[in-house]
């Protein structure tokens, strides 16, 4: 039953979808919709298509608080079998933004292989491009976007070349932070 | 539709979702060279085998593909990596570098400016642009973690102090928003402004197993120093065949009596411009 739940025809919606992660981690604050997953409850379908997509054996994965559950849990297995972890080894975390805190658990890379760290999908209930604004690579003047917070990323911005990745989903959209923005 | 038999873009998921992961931490980290588990390919090394992955993972079936080669669409290398994606991918393909979604490079950038939402893929043969001056990997990552880039400038003013210019003229190294020093791929110096770009930039190198990028809009500095700028040479003749003057040429030899012309290296651009009923001296 579980594997109705995933994507249909995955070489082609698995590439989609990463067509479609890569164009909001190009160019923060860019909102783009994405489908082909009905994962159980409570990830949005953009969260759950996002671990389709990018998450696999190979990638460690932390669930923080609600969506580790059993039925999260199960899905994933049958899905990705991406082993579950604590935040410490964890390749990918995915939960609302207060579940994942604190941000400092998680791999933010060495100064040699700043690529090994972390990327963490946060849960939204709401997702504008308004609010926060952003500067950097991918941004040709200003862009905007709804962050759960401002501090938090400015010191993840401190650590560049070092740091988290973000993805944000709420519904079937999403939009990326790199840790290369500059958060005003 | 793609050919029976092979997964769509020839790679099989797993491949294709660790080239993708590689690609996302690229983008996050501008000009940083990520490792990555390089497939063999049904072509050999130094033919494009880190730019045809990249290619395959980023391909979507709505995409037109466009692969050039030194600028040229109807070179052997460009005309193969075509039709195996045609083949293993279904997708349409053009020559028109504005019709094209993802292009594929070897060595050049396509002279008309690439639009937003375009992806230009380039294939590396060596991305490590400290490697002639420090053969150890451990070394150059060093080197780069600790931003000590010293050496390259040292091989840029010997040059100064030898030949009296930089006398680099192609794979021009370059600082990404301040931070790391990139090889930009074999590409002519001339073509070093045009890494500031609205498409976002993908490099691949198979043999090497590196992917690194550029998204748009990126901060890329060709390096110089201020009483030595840094000049995107180029030769001092129109093209022979279109007449442009801003393009980038290639010198060909026309006779055995020493008989020379500079006709433009990007077929595309000169095409487009001579249907336009532009012409050079040697059409007239």
């Amino acid at each position: 039953m579980v594997a109705t739940l995933g994507f249909h025809d995955p070489p082609v919606e698995a590439a989609r979808a990463f067509r479609a992660a890569m164009s909001a981690l190009a160019r923060p604050g860019r909102i783009e919709r994405v489908a082909g997953a009905t994962p159980p409850a409570p990830l949005s379908p953009a969260a759950g298509v996002l671990l389709l997509t990018l998450v696999d054996a190979d990638t460690p994965l932390h669930l923080a608080d609600a969506a580790d559950c059993p039925a999260v849990r199960d899905w994933l297995a049958f899905h990705t079998a991406a082993p579950l972890v604590a935040p410490a080894e964890a390749a990918f975390a995915l939960g609302r933004w207060e579940a994942l805190q604190p941000l400092d658990a998680y791999p933010r890379g060495l100064p040699e292989y700043p690529d090994r760290s972390a990327t963490l999908i946060v849960e939204l209930d709401r997702l504008t491009a308004e609010g926060a604004e952003l500067e950097g690579p991918g941004i040709a003047t200003r862009a905007a976007l709804s962050l759960p917070d401002r501090a938090a990323f400015r010191a993840n911005h401190a650590h560049f070349p070092l740091g988290l990745d973000f993805f944000f989903t709420c519904g079937d959209r999403l939009a990326a932070l790199p840790r290369s923005t500059r958060v005003l | 539709m793609s050919e029976a038999g092979y997964n769509f873009a020839y790679l099989d998921e797993p491949t294709k979702r660790m080239i993708r992961r590689a690609i996302l931490k690229g983008l996050a980290i501008p000009g940083y060279q990520v490792p990555f588990a390089s497939r063999e390919m049904p072509m050999p090394y130094g033919w494009g085998t880190g730019g045809v992955q990249v290619t395959a993972a980023t391909l979507v079936p709505e995409d037109t593909l466009k692969v050039i080669d030194q600028g040229a669409d109807d070179t052997t290398n460009a005309v193969s990596i075509r039709r195996f994606f045609q083949r293993v991918a279904g997708v349409a393909t053009t020559t028109r570098t504005a019709q094209a979604s993802v292009i594929q490079t070897r060595h050049r950038i396509p002279e008309t400016p690439l639009a937003e939402g375009q992806i230009l893929v380039y294939q590396v043969p060596i991305p490590e642009p400290l490697r002639f001056l420090e053969p150890s990997e451990t070394e150059t990552r060093k080197m780069h973690a600790l931003e000590e880039y010293g050496l390259m400038h040292v091989r840029l003013y010997e040059d100064i102090a030898r030949h009296g210019a930089i006398a680099t003229a192609y794979a021009y190294p370059v600082q990404v928003e301040g931070r790391y020093v990139m090889d930009p791929s074999p590409i002519p110096k001339f073509d070093n402004p045009k890494l500031k770009s609205a498409a976002i930039q993908l490099f691949g190198a198979g043999r090497e197993q590196r992917i690194y990028a550029l998204p748009p809009h990126t901060r890329v500095v060709s390096l110089d120093f201020e009483d030595h700028p840094f000049d995107p040479a180029k030769a001092d003749a129109p093209c022979a065949l279109c007449g442009a003057t801003g393009a980038y040429l290639d010198e060909v030899v026309v006779d055995d009596a020493g008989g020379r012309l500079f006709v433009c290296s990007d077929t595309d651009y000169c095409e487009t411009r001579r249907a336009e009923g532009r012409v050079g001296a040697a059409a007239e």
